[in-house]
C-alpha cells in the first residue's frame, strides 16, 4: 500500500465524525498520496528517456546503417560501420591523443590538488576569499578559455612563448607540435579544474578526525609523515572517485581542442589530426561530413569504454571504502 | 622532561598553523586562476597591435568600450545574451522545481518501485549524454524543434544530478513529524511539498540553482550543433566571432570578457554558497 512512512494510514480529521463509508474528500486524499509520488519522479524519467535512454539505443540502430544526414534512404550495412571503424587510423589517432591529454592532464591535476587542499586545510585567514579565489576559473565559460588560451599559447605573438624567449629559450610552436599541443591543452584543463578538485580532496581531510593527526605527531611524526601515513590512505576513495569523474569528463574532452585550433572553426585538431579527441572525430564525422552512421559507431565506442572504466573505477570504490562524493561535471 | 612535553603540548596546539610559505604559494595560484580573465581584458582594451610586442604592456589601454561594440556589430550578442538567460533561467527553475519535487517523494514516500527507481537514476549520472547528440540532433530535426531555443531547453528540464542531490539533503532536514502534521490538518501532497518540504530544502535548492545555473550558461556542444549562427548562445556566438580566417583578438577576446563578467560577478557575490555547496556535496554524497 501507498503510505507516508511512519504515517498512521489515512486518519480522519480530529473531531470529524467518521461515516462508515469513505466520503469524496476521502477517496481524493488517498488516490493523491497513491499517486502524487509516481507524478513527482515522472519528469525525470520522461526527459531521461528522451535525452538519455532513446539516443543511446538510437545510436546503436544509426550505426548499423549507412546513414548521411538528410539521406532519405537509410542503407542497413550491419557492422560494417564498425569494422571500418576499427580499420580507421584517424580514429585510432583521435583515441591516443585523448588519452595523452587526459593523463596529461589528470595525474598532475590530482597531485597539484592534493597539496593544494592540505594548504587551504591549514588555519588560514580569509580562509573563504583563498577557496573562492582558487575555485575562479571554474565559473569562466569554456569557450572563453578556450579562445583566451589559443591566444596565449600562440605561436607567433602568444605571450607563453613571447616568455620563453624573454628568458631565453626557444619558442613551442603550441599548435603545430603534437606533444606541445596536448600539453597546452591540458595546461588549460588543468587551469578549470585544480581548484575544484581541491576543494573536493579538502572536504574528505577536513573529516579527518583531528584526534588522528595528534596521536601521530605525540607519536613523533612531522609533516610529511602524518601526511603520507595519515591523510593520504584516508583520502583514497576521495581520490578514486575524483580519477573516475575526471575520467568520464576527460575521454570526452570537446571544447578545448575545438577552440585551440590555428584555423577557427576547423575540427581538424590541427593540420595533421595531432590533438583531435574522439569527440572532435565524432563530431566532425557527424556535422561536417554528415555521416550519421559512422559518427554514431564512435559514439558507441567510446560509450563503451566510458563504462568499461567506470566499472573498474566503481569496482576499486567499491572494495577500497564508502566514502561517496558528488561532482558537478 | 617537561620541556619536551610543554613542547609537544605546543606543537598540538599549533597543529595547522599556517606558515607564511602558505600564503605565498596560495597567493601565487590565486594570481594564476586570475590571470587569462585579465590577460583577456588587456587584450580587449587595446588593439590587435600590442599582440606583436615582445614585452606586451601590462595595464589596460582605453578601446575597451570600441572593441565592446564591435562585438555587438559583428554577431547578434544581445541575442546571444537574452537567448542564454532565457535558456540558463528556464532551465534553472525547472530543474530545481522538477528535482526537489522528485527528491521529496524519493526520500519521503513510500511507493512501489522507489529503491529500484533511485537505483537506476544514480546509475544514470554515469551515462554521458553527450554521445547522444546524433540521435537527439535527428529527432530535434523531425519535430522542427532544431534552430528554436526549446532544442535547448528540454534536454535539460531536470537532470539526474538535481534529483539526486535534493533526496540527499531532503532526507536529513524534513522532519516525518512535519509531514504528518501538515497531513492531520489536511494538506494534499503538493500543498506538503509546497509549504513544508520547499522551505526546508532551500538551501540546497539554491546551491543546485547556482549549479544549474553556471552549467547551463556555459554548455557548449549542444548548442552549437543544434542552435545556428543567427539564434545562438552567448557561447555558441563567442565560437562564431573566433571562427573566421583572420582573428582579431581584440574583438574576440572583448567578446569573452563581455560574456565572463556576469558569471564572475555571480560568482564573487555567492563565492562563499558556490564554495560550501562544493564541498558539502563532497562529503555527503
Amino acid at each position: 500500500m501507498t503510505v507516508i512512512d511512519k504515517v498512521a494510514p489515512e486518519g480522519s480529521k480530529a473531531g470529524e465524525r467518521t461515516s462508515p463509508r469513505p466520503t469524496f474528500r476521502h477517496k481524493l486524499s488517498r488516490w493523491d498520496v497513491k499517486v502524487s509520488p509516481y507524478l513527482y519522479v515522472a519528469p525525470f524519467f520522461i526527459v531521461f528517456g528522451i535525452v538519455g535512454l532513446f539516443p543511446l539505443l538510437y545510436t546503436a540502430y544509426v550505426s548499423m546503417f549507412k546513414w548521411k544526414a538528410g539521406d532519405d534512404d537509410p542503407q542497413f550495412i550491419g557492422f560494417d560501420n564498425f569494422k571500418e571503424l576499427f580499420a580507421d587510423s584517424q580514429f585510432w589517432n583521435a583515441l591516443t591523443n585523448t588519452v595523452s591529454i587526459f593523463l596529461l592532464s589528470s595525474v598532475p591535476q590530482l597531485i597539484i590538488a592534493v597539496l593544494l587542499a592540505a594548504l587551504l586545510g591549514a588555519r588560514l585567514r580569509g580562509a573563504t576569499g583563498w577557496r573562492v579565489g582558487i575555485l575562479l576559473p571554474y565559473a569562466a565559460s569554456l569557450v572563453a578559455i578556450g579562445i583566451i588560451f589559443a591566444n596565449l599559447f600562440g605561436p607567433k605573438y602568444g605571450l607563453i612563448n613571447g616568455v620563453l624567449q624573454t628568458i631565453g629559450l626557444d619558442p613551442v610552436d603550441w599548435q603545430a607540435s603534437r606533444f606541445g599541443s596536448h600539453v597546452a591543452i591540458a595546461i588549460m584543463v588543468n587551469w578549470r579544474w585544480t581548484g575544484y578538485n581541491a576543494l573536493i580532496v579538502l572536504a574528505a581531510m577536513q573529516a579527518i578526525p583531528k584526534e588522528l593527526h595528534e596521536a601521530a605527531l605525540i607519536d613523533g611524526a612531522g609533516t610529511w609523515r602524518r601526511f603520507t601515513a595519515v591523510t593520504l590512505p584516508l583520502l583514497k576513495p576521495t581520490l578514486i572517485f575524483v580519477t573516475i569523474t575526471s575520467t568520464i569528463g576527460g575521454l570526452q574532452i570537446f571544447t578545448e581542442p575545438k577552440l585551440f585550433d590555428a584555423l577557427p572553426g576547423s575540427n581538424n585538431g590541427g593540420s595533421t589530426n595531432q590533438f583531435q579527441t574522439v569527440t572532435l572525430y565524432l563530431y566532425q564525422s557527424a556535422f561536417e561530413n554528415y555521416n550519421l552512421g559512422y559518427a554514431s559507431a564512435i559514439a558507441w565506442v567510446l560509450f563503451v569504454i566510458i563504462v568499461l572504466i567506470a566499472l573498474v573505477n566503481f569496482f576499486l570504490t567499491g572494495r577500497l571504502a564508502r566514502t561517496p562524493a558528488v561532482k558537478k561535471k | 622532561m617537561t620541556t619536551l612535553q610543554s613542547g609537544l603540548r605546543k606543537s598540538v596546539a599549533t597543529l595547522g598553523k599556517p606558515r607564511k610559505a602558505t600564503y605565498i604559494v596560495l597567493a601565487i595560484f590565486v594570481l594564476g586562476s586570475l590571470f587569462p580573465f585579465y590577460w583577456s581584458f588587456l587584450v580587449a582594451s587595446r588593439d590587435n597591435g600590442m599582440l606583436t610586442e615582445r614585452i606586451p604592456p601590462f595595464v589596460p589601454g582605453g578601446n575597451f568600450f570600441a572593441n565592446a561594440a564591435r562585438v555587438f556589430d559583428t554577431v547578434p550578442f544581445w541575442k546571444a545574451l537574452a537567448n542564454s538567460v532565457i535558456v540558463s533561467g528556464t532551465v534553472t527553475l525547472t530543474t530545481v522545481l522538477f528535482s526537489s519535487l522528485a527528491g521529496f517523494a524519493f526520500a519521503k514516500l513510500r511507493f512501489k518501485g522507489r529503491n529500484g527507481m533511485f537505483v537506476f537514476i544514480v546509475v544514470t549520472l554515469a551515462v554521458p549524454t553527450q554521445l547522444g547528440i546524433i540521435p537527439l540532433f535527428i529527432a530535434m530535426s523531425e519535430l522542427g524543434w532544431a534552430g528554436g531555443l526549446q532544442s535547448v531547453i528540454v534536454p535539460n528540464l531536470v537532470t539526474a544530478f538535481g534529483v539526486f542531490w535534493m533526496r540527499q539533503y531532503t532526507v536529513d532536514a524534513l522532519p516525518y513529524e512535519l509531514i504528518e502534521a501538515a497531513r492531520v490538518d489536511g494538506c494534499s501532497m503538493i500543498r506538503i511539498f509546497w509549504n513544508v518540504c520547499l522551505p526546508a530544502v532551500r538551501p540546497a535548492a539554491a546551491i543546485l540553482a547556482m549549479f544549474t545555473f553556471m552549467t547551463s550558461w556555459n554548455d557548449f556542444l549542444w548548442p552549437l550543433v543544434v542552435l545556428d549562427a543567427g539564434n545562438p548562445t552567448v557561447q555558441v556566438a563567442l565560437e562564431k566571432l573566433q571562427s573566421g580566417y583572420y582573428v582579431d583578438y581584440s574583438l574576440v577576446l572583448a567578446g569573452t570578457t563581455l560574456a565572463t563578467i556576469p558569471i564572475l560577478i555571480v560568482f564573487v557575490l555567492l563565492g562563499r554558497q558556490i564554495v560550501a555547496g562544493i564541498m558539502q556535496g563532497a562529503v555527503k554524497g
